[in-house]
């Protein structure tokens, strides 16, 4: 019955209105602002901007710190995961907390802290100087960063959703004699794979935009340790906006392809429940027939 | 108050919750909706409280027009089967909500809400739990809790949904005792639903029995499981035995089995069913006037009554209860033979479409 | 191992493995550079300290952040209450793409909102030219501190009140009718109470993330020194400047007010959890 827990229709009316206003202005307004910037003044010279050189060496950078990052994150976070969903230990929410750490770090923080521990008047950073790897200013300083503010995004995606699955398939499938390996590819696998899909999106996205940590210890060597959002703010600081907004609809596009994936994941997973619920309450209906 | 309801009709999409509903319900009297899920009890109940609107029909409160009166003006309690108790506030606070809510002209002063709530506190028999939250009670004492909530606003018509549903076995016989006393002390006009039929003949003064978003019967608890109106009634109040025979003129058949009955006297050789209660049945080693043959396949004789399982030739399962006493004369065992006799039977007519065969 | 952990028996393998990597991962890329801060720390001695957060302009820079990061939170808290009521209980077409649009923030790269909103709100910018002749000036004050600080903080708020008002038992709001209270009566007594506690951290998580914001902000923010500069900005500088010790120190600061609110406000739910009963 609609007016009983619900508001009169001009209340309703009146506060979807203003909620879908407020969410134009701050959220959709600027996302079709990046766009309108980067074409207004045509294809070509979009499409100029992105084949520049310095732009085409900060987008292969990019991919190739998300490149290392992601696969990397993506371990630790099955590993994670599968440790504090699965088994009962001492110390598992102060585990928990210092995973979620990096989240509560400001990225420039995050940033300087890789300076002070590889910066070159260090132990660690000259040691490493010495035998020829630079960290900071350099390409393994920007990796460094880039795991680290995207390193709790996998765990998290999968701990919440692991726990709530609970432990009896793999148990089940233990005790019917599969091996670790078998069991975690079989039973477990299957049943996260889209969380963790969209763990991997989110991972990606964020590694691939991270500004203010990467800022820190890049060093904003033109055409050698710039990513996609270091070149953005390089342009727009030089009022090159079409170039500026062209290189930041890429990374638009991504946040678009993320948000999609993630849409897409929540409704499987919604989709997954109520078959599981409707299969319940089925055999429920058929175990109460005579 | 009394409460009419004149021909509802509710419709929820395609299902039809409730088809063409009449009830009265008399001033101060103990009213149990029982029916399995889905029969539309519960959308009755909410009908009633004016939580759901019926698509058809008339709800009459002490003979006036209810229908279109908004919850908040019926004066109706209404107990919900998860209690809906307010998390965050205390007992008393709960208790105190709908007198704390009333417009400032109408509200009682602070003292007064004090003393009210703590005298309904000690009704229920929870004055000791006034500043406990909700989540550190037992699901009886949340039970009692919401009872007491929904009283303090004086209202003129009880209303409990499943109230003991959620509870366990003792708490549930415990709160059932404690409900009819309550309803003893206080006559205020009470519905309640349930699905379990022991509860309503137990607590209840009348009985309405529904089913697919019809009333099968309504009528006194011994009169309704004395005198089933209809074969559904029979069957959901009970443990039953089915025998299909033949009615002519007002005599049974079935098999070379014959009574005379009081009804059906126009019947024309139609088809019947005959029902039976295990307790009405009654086993002897003679074949004289016999209703039916059957091996003995179990005994169950833990308790005051022996259960006896009887298979028949044709595969059909009888059950019989008897006393020890009449056990121990039979000094039956299993692979015997016995025969039954009805003490008592329901018999009820096969119409046209065969829609009343239940088969249990 | 398992004896110091205290592991419970389980009949599942892997164990060992998993929990090597993760304290492994853990200790290299979070642990070994929060080691790093705290033993520059160690090594700064107070003077230095003192010296380098004592500035005028450094302890502007602090207010600055937590001020504009304060306000954004209780713009969020406002309008993000709103919109994850909007979306749980009202019907309105385009809605699967709207409630997919909330989590943009956490996808947009820090950058590109930066520089979007900076060129929406500057005097010529789609929505500053009609703020310009209200005498409104937002690029380049900390109004635009505020408003990019906002973009970036929705989507906690949102993604923490909705599925708590999703779950909100119908039950409750029936219960309330019932016993005569109007839908304001049940709104303020009934449904707010219950999703405070996701309120307050649903802010909490949009406040933190505010405080240390640094890539959406710099754009609008035009950094002014002792008007629109932040703190994070400052870190940033004093690094330009090869001043280690002096960014540590700010960093510091602020890593020290963040844990203290965050202390406080844990204090404050674990407490109410404990009174309303944990069951």
């Amino acid at each position: 019955m609609a007016t009983l827990t619900t508001e009169s229709r001009p209340v309703r009316y009146a506060l979807t209105a203003v909620a879908l206003l407020f969410l134009f202005l701050f959220l959709l307004l600027p996302l079709i602002g990046v766009f309108w910037e980067a074409l207004h003044k045509g294809w070509q010279l979009y499409l100029t901007a992105l084949v520049e050189p310095e732009a085409l060496s900060a987008i292969k950078l990019t991919l190739i710190s998300a490149a290392i990052a992601v696969p990397l994150n993506l371990v630790f976070g099955v590993a994670a995961a599968w440790a504090i969903a699965r088994f009962d230990f001492r110390g598992k929410s102060l585990l928990t907390t210092l995973i979620d750490l990096p989240f509560a770090v400001s990225p420039v923080v995050a940033g300087l802290m890789f300076i002070l521990l590889f910066g070159a008047n260090t132990v660690a950073g000259s040691w490493l100087q010495d035998h020829g790897l630079q960290v900071i200013f350099a390409v393994p300083g920007i990796v460094l960063a880039t795991v680290f503010v995207t390193f709790p995004f996998v765990a998290r995606e999968l701990i919440p959703l692991m726990q709530s699955q609970g432990a009896d398939e793999e148990q089940a499938a233990i005790v019917l004699g599969a091996s670790g390996w078998q069991t975690f590819r079989k039973v477990t696998l299957p049943n996260i794979k889209w969380g963790l899909l969209y763990g991997v999106i989110l991972t990606n996205a964020r590694a691939m935009g991270e500004f203010g940590a990467v800022s820190v210890v890049s060093g904003h060597i033109r055409g050698e340790t710039n990513t996609i959002p270091l070149h953005v703010e390089i342009l727009y600081n030089e009022y090159n906006f079409v170039g500026a907004f062209a290189c930041a609809s890429l990374l638009a596009l991504l946040a678009l392809i993320t948000l999609l994936v993630k849409s897409l994941v929540e409704w499987r997973l919604h989709r997954q429940q109520q078959a599981s619920t409707l299969r319940t309450a089925e055999a429920r209906l058929q175990a109460a027939q005579p | 108050m009394s409460i009419e309801i004149r021909n509802i009709r509710k419709q929820f999409g395609q299902f039809t919750a409730l088809d063409n509903v009449s009830l009265d319900i008399a001033a101060g009297e103990l009213l149990a909706l029982l029916g399995p899920s889905g029969c539309g009890k519960t959308t009755l109940l909410r009908i009633i409280a004016g939580l759901e609107k019926p698509d058809a029909g008339q709800v009459l409160f002490g003979g006036a027009d209810a229908t279109h009166t908004h919850v908040a003006e019926r004066q109706v309690g209404f107990v919900f089967q998860h209690y809906a108790l307010f998390r965050h506030m205390t007992v008393f606070d709960n208790v105190a909500f709908g007198l704390s809510v009333k417009p400032r002209r109408e509200r009682p002063s602070p003292e007064e809400i004090r003393e009210r709530v703590m005298k309904l506190l000690k009704m229920v028999q929870l004055d000791w739990l006034a500043d406990a939250y909700p989540g550190q009670l037992s699901g009886g004492q949340r039970q009692r809790i919401a009872l007491a909530r929904s009283l303090a606003v004086e209202p003129k018509v009880l209303l409990l949904d499943e109230p003991f549903g959620a509870l366990d076995a003792k708490v549930r016989k415990d709160l059932r005792r404690w409900l009819r006393d309550l309803h003893n002390d206080m006559h205020i006009t009470s519905v309640f639903v349930t699905h379990d039929q022991e509860e309503a003949l137990e607590v209840s003064d009348r009985v309405v029995v529904m089913d697919h978003g019809h009333i099968e019967q309504v009528g006194r608890p011994d009169d309704i499981y004395e005198h089933p109106a209809t074969p559904f009634v029979t069957q959901f109040l009970g443990d039953v035995n089915l025998f299909h025979g033949r009615v002519d003129a007002g005599q049974l058949t079935i098999g070379s089995y014959a009574q005379a009955l009081s009804q059906h006297q126009d019947a024309d050789g139609d088809a019947a069913v005959a029902y039976v209660r295990p307790h009405d049945l009654d086993l002897s080693l003679q074949a004289d006037g016999a209703l039916a043959q059957g091996t003995v396949e179990h005994i169950h004789a833990v308790g005051p009554v022996v259960r006896v399982e009887l298979q028949q030739a044709d595969g059909h399962t009888i059950e019989a209860a008897v006393s020890k006493e009449r056990f121990r004369a039979l000094g039956i065992v299993p692979g015997d033979t016995v025969y039954v006799t009805p003490r008592k039977l329901a018999v009820f007519l096969k119409d046209a479409a065969g829609q009343q065969d239940y088969v249990i | 191992m398992s004896n110091i952990l205290n592991l419970r028996h389980s009949v599942l393998p892997g164990f060992r493995l998993s929990f090597g990597i993760t304290l492994f991962w853990l200790a290299l890329i979070v642990l070994l550079p929060f080691a790093a801060l705290v033993y520059s720390t160690i090594g700064m001695g107070w003077d230095g300290f003192a010296a380098a957060v004592s500035s005028e302009r450094v302890l502007a820079a602090i207010r600055l952040s937590f001020a504009t990061a304060g306000l954004s939170a209780i713009i969020n808290l406002v309008f993000g209450f709103l919109v994850a009521w909007v979306l749980v209980r009202y019907p309105f077409p385009g809605k699967r793409l709207v409630d997919a649009l909330v989590d943009l923030p956490f996808a947009l790269p820090t950058a590109v909102a930066g520089i979007a909103l900076t060129t929406l709100y500057a005097p010529n910018g789609w929505i500053g030219q009609y703020l310009v002749p209200l005498g409104i000036k937002v690029s380049f004050t900390p109004l635009g501190i505020i408003v990019a600080l906002t973009f970036i903080g929705l989507p906690f708020v949102v993604r923490t009140v909705q599925p708590v008002l999703e779950d909100l038992e119908k039950e409750l709001e029936e219960a309330a009718t019932c016993l005569g209270a109007s839908r304001w009566d049940i709104f303020r007594r009934v449904i707010f109470p219950a999703t405070l506690p996701s309120l307050i951290t649903g802010g909490t998580m949009a406040f933190a993330r505010a405080t240390g914001e640094y890539g959406s902000v710099i754009f609008i923010a035009g950094n002014i020194p002792m008007v629109s500069e932040i703190a994070p900005l400052i870190i940033v500088s004093k690094l330009d400047q090869f001043d280690q010790q002096g960014a540590t120190a700010v960093a510091l600061v602020m890593l020290g007010i963040s844990f203290v609110f965050l202390l406080v406000i844990n204090l404050i739910q674990w407490w109410a959890a404990r009174r309303h009963g944990a069951r």
